[in-house]
């Protein structure tokens, strides 16, 4: 009996296998394809001239802290969109909630560059001029869903009992806000602002298409250089967005993962 | 104060209306005779513990019970050493600064407890407190809450479905049954003297049988005649009659009883033995007693006519409004019944029409009009069941037959059962 167990458990753990292969092909071999080439010359040999030219490179740096400045102005449009939207969502008010939920992750469903170039389409439709404003209304209309929907779940997930509780210790509409439902669905809020913070910062194809490339992101210099043959400053840059997002994601604790139910 | 009933009775809804988290669609409330039924629930001079403590998670002890304090913007000393102060009276000094999810369920409840009184509200409201605790721990907790409330001289309007809860810690016992207050009373009048057959069977253990008033003072029922205190229900008429099995006297010689009966089983419940005796006559009762009997004995049974409390009959049949087709058939709970021949009523005209509860039939499959049972009382030798027909009417059925809570039944009325009755 015991034998037969340990045997099923054997089974279990040869599961993974393919799913270990598939991370080590996919993921962590390129990650550090990308370390070796940030870390060498075009020759091959390990130099650290890559990043000396990236912080000597002041057009760089300046794309650089302009991508990360667009990113934050999202997240931070997404989030004062986002929570009022998830908190009505939260409420009930509406009899079929789960529909109106549907609707704004629908767009999801298709294809970023399709939705891009359809804003683009749009914003020549109604003769709005296509630059830094398209880029950022580009940007929010893409992440949006992904501050919602964090929000929104942990709002859901709240006990009714704890808004109760407060208004029966006195608590008035607005401090019911500020004092338990805000503080209660920080979890969310951080999962959210990852959520939008992250992806933002290196995009590129939103960019060029909203910007008719006149707006250079962080992204977008990681994929010319690479276009161009640089391969090794390409990785370098990408090596400094990988280590921003890893910081980013410090912010948040552990708890936020499991309870923001990332999407 | 408590008001007790079964699950689904309504005594949660109307402890919301009183703290003010359901609108109230009719009516007035009053709190020291103030109207408050428009008033939002942040104004209103209530707490409530609620049933499932409902703490913040994401404050500590000290923060949670001082949350009221600091919205009233008291200075920080004053809410300090009132903290301070009911935290010793739930003892549970020295928790301050720990977080509510590292408490156990009993501490989690004095915290919620010295949330709400520390508010000093006029009235407190406590949903089921005690519910998620174990036994011994709801022993404690009942004592202490007590103590409280003999300490802080306010109100507390206690809901709970537990009826020795409910008899243990009030002053008054309001009992509750679908929306309905049933009795009013201190605990010893609700369980001495049960207004009705719900209240009876819901209280403490319970023998309700159907009885007929002989005359005043003499009451018939398990085939015997028994001399009672009661008077004023006129001469022959139907009663219920309630024996709590603490009150009848087993005696090991039969012959010194009123009733003889034998022996079903005997349980050693602690302190007494429990005993169901069935009578010659075929009724079941329940008996407590000291002395340990051996099953299959033949014993007497015998009753004070002071411990024999006689209740008025709330329906001796069912009534139901309905209408008359043609001279053998009648429609009432949404159903075309075929009745025996009806003279001197025109067809199409509104009848009364009644049939006993015993001339009910349920049935496991179809039958001419679908119902669930809602609620069953046992009355030694029958079960009285209240079924809720798909037409939202009750039907009331006595029957040998064992159903269960919940059971969806069919039910048929044969015609010469139904007696329609010019309006």
């Amino acid at each position: 009996m015991k034998k037969r167990q340990f045997g099923r458990f054997g089974v279990q753990k040869n599961w993974t296998i393919p799913y270990a292969v598939f991370l080590l092909v996919f993921v962590i071999t390129p990650l550090i394809l990308i370390a070796i080439y940030a870390f060498t010359d075009a020759d091959g040999q390990f130099s650290l001239a890559n990043f000396q030219k990236f912080i000597h490179h002041g057009e760089t740096v300046n794309t650089f802290v302009y991508s990360i400045g667009i990113a934050l102005i999202t997240t931070l449009v997404c989030l004062i969109v986002g929570y009022p939207v998830a908190w009505i969502l939260s409420q009930n008010i509406f009899s079929s909630t789960s529909v109106i939920v549907m609707l704004f992750i629908l767009p999801m469903w298709i294809n970023t560059l399709i939705r891009t170039l359809a804003t683009v389409a749009l914003f020549d439709f109604l003769q709005l001029p296509l630059g830094e404003g398209a880029l950022i209304f580009g940007l929010v209309y893409n992440f949006l869903p992904f501050m919602i929907y964090p929000i929104y779940n942990v709002l859901n997930k709240t006990d009714h009992s704890l808004t109760e509780a407060a208004q029966d210790l006195g608590a008035c509409p607005l401090k019911v806000f500020t004092r338990v439902t805000l503080p209660l669905s920080m979890p969310g809020v951080t999962s959210g602002i990852l959520m939008v913070f992250m992806p933002t910062v290196s995009t590129f194809a939103i960019a060029e298409l909203l910007t008719l490339n006149n707006i250079k992101l962080l992204g977008t210099t990681v994929q010319e250089n690479i276009n161009n043959g640089m391969w090794n400053y390409g990785a370098a840059i990408s090596l400094v967005m990988l280590l921003l997002i890893g910081v980013s994601s410090l912010f948040t604790d552990d708890k936020s993962g499991e309870e923001g139910g990332l999407l | 104060m408590t008001i007790l009933g079964p699950s689904g009775c309504g005594k949660t809804t109307l402890l919301r209306l009183i703290a003010g988290f359901l609108p109230a669609t009719s009516g007035q409330i009053f709190i020291g005779g103030k109207e408050i039924t428009g008033i939002p629930p942040y104004k209103r001079p209530v707490n409530t513990v609620f049933q499932k403590y409902a703490l913040f998670p994401h404050l500590n002890v000290y923060d949670n019970i001082a949350f009221g304090l600091k919205l009233k913007k008291l200075p920080r000393k004053e809410i300090d050493r009132k903290v301070a102060r009911v935290l010793k009276m739930v003892s549970m000094t020295d928790y301050e600064y720990r977080s509510v999810d590292s408490l156990s369920g009993g501490q989690q409840q004095r915290v919620a407890i010295a949330r709400a009184i520390v508010n000093e509200p006029e009235v407190l409201l406590l949903d089921e407190p005690l519910s998620a605790l174990d036994l011994k721990m709801r022993q404690d907790m009942q004592m202490e809450l007590k103590e409280l409330h003999k300490n802080l001289k306010i109100t507390f309007l206690y809901v709970t479905h537990d009826q020795e809860e409910a008899l243990t810690l009030s002053d008054t016992v309001v009992v509750m049954s679908e929306g309905v207050i049933q009795q009013t009373g201190t605990p010893m009048d609700v369980y001495n003297e049960p207004a009705n057959s719900f209240v009876a069977d819901f209280i403490g253990a319970s023998n309700i049988l159907n009885a007929e008033m002989i005359e005043d003072e003499l009451v018939r029922f398990a085939n015997h005649d028994f001399k009672c205190v009661d008077k004023g229900f006129g001469e022959h008429t139907p009663v219920d009659v309630v024996l709590r099995p603490e009150d009848i006297v087993v005696f090991e010689n039969p012959s010194n009883g009123m009733l003889c009966g034998k022996i079903q089983s005997v349980v050693f419940k602690g302190v007494h033995y429990e005993l169901t005796v069935l009578t010659e006559d075929g009724y079941e009762l329940l008996v407590h007693d000291y002395n340990c009997f051996n099953v299959g004995a033949t014993v007497g049974l015998a009753v004070k006519p002071f411990d024999i409390h006689v209740m008025k009959k709330e329906r001796v049949c069912n009534t139901f409004e309905g209408k008359l087709i043609d001279a053998s058939h009648v429609e009432f709970l949404g159903h075309e019944f075929e009745c025996k021949e009806v003279e001197g009523i025109e067809a199409g005209e509104r009848v009364k029409v009644e049939v006993d509860f015993g001339d009910v039939e349920l049935l496991d499959n179809e039958g001419m009009i679908e119902g669930e049972v809602k609620y069953i009382l046992y009355k030694c030798d029958r079960y009285h069941l209240t079924v809720l027909t798909d037409w939202d009417e009750n039907i009331y059925v006595d029957t040998q037959d064992v159903w269960d809570d919940g059971d969806k039944v069919g039910i048929s009325i044969m015609p010469e059962h139904i007696r329609v009755i010019h309006l």
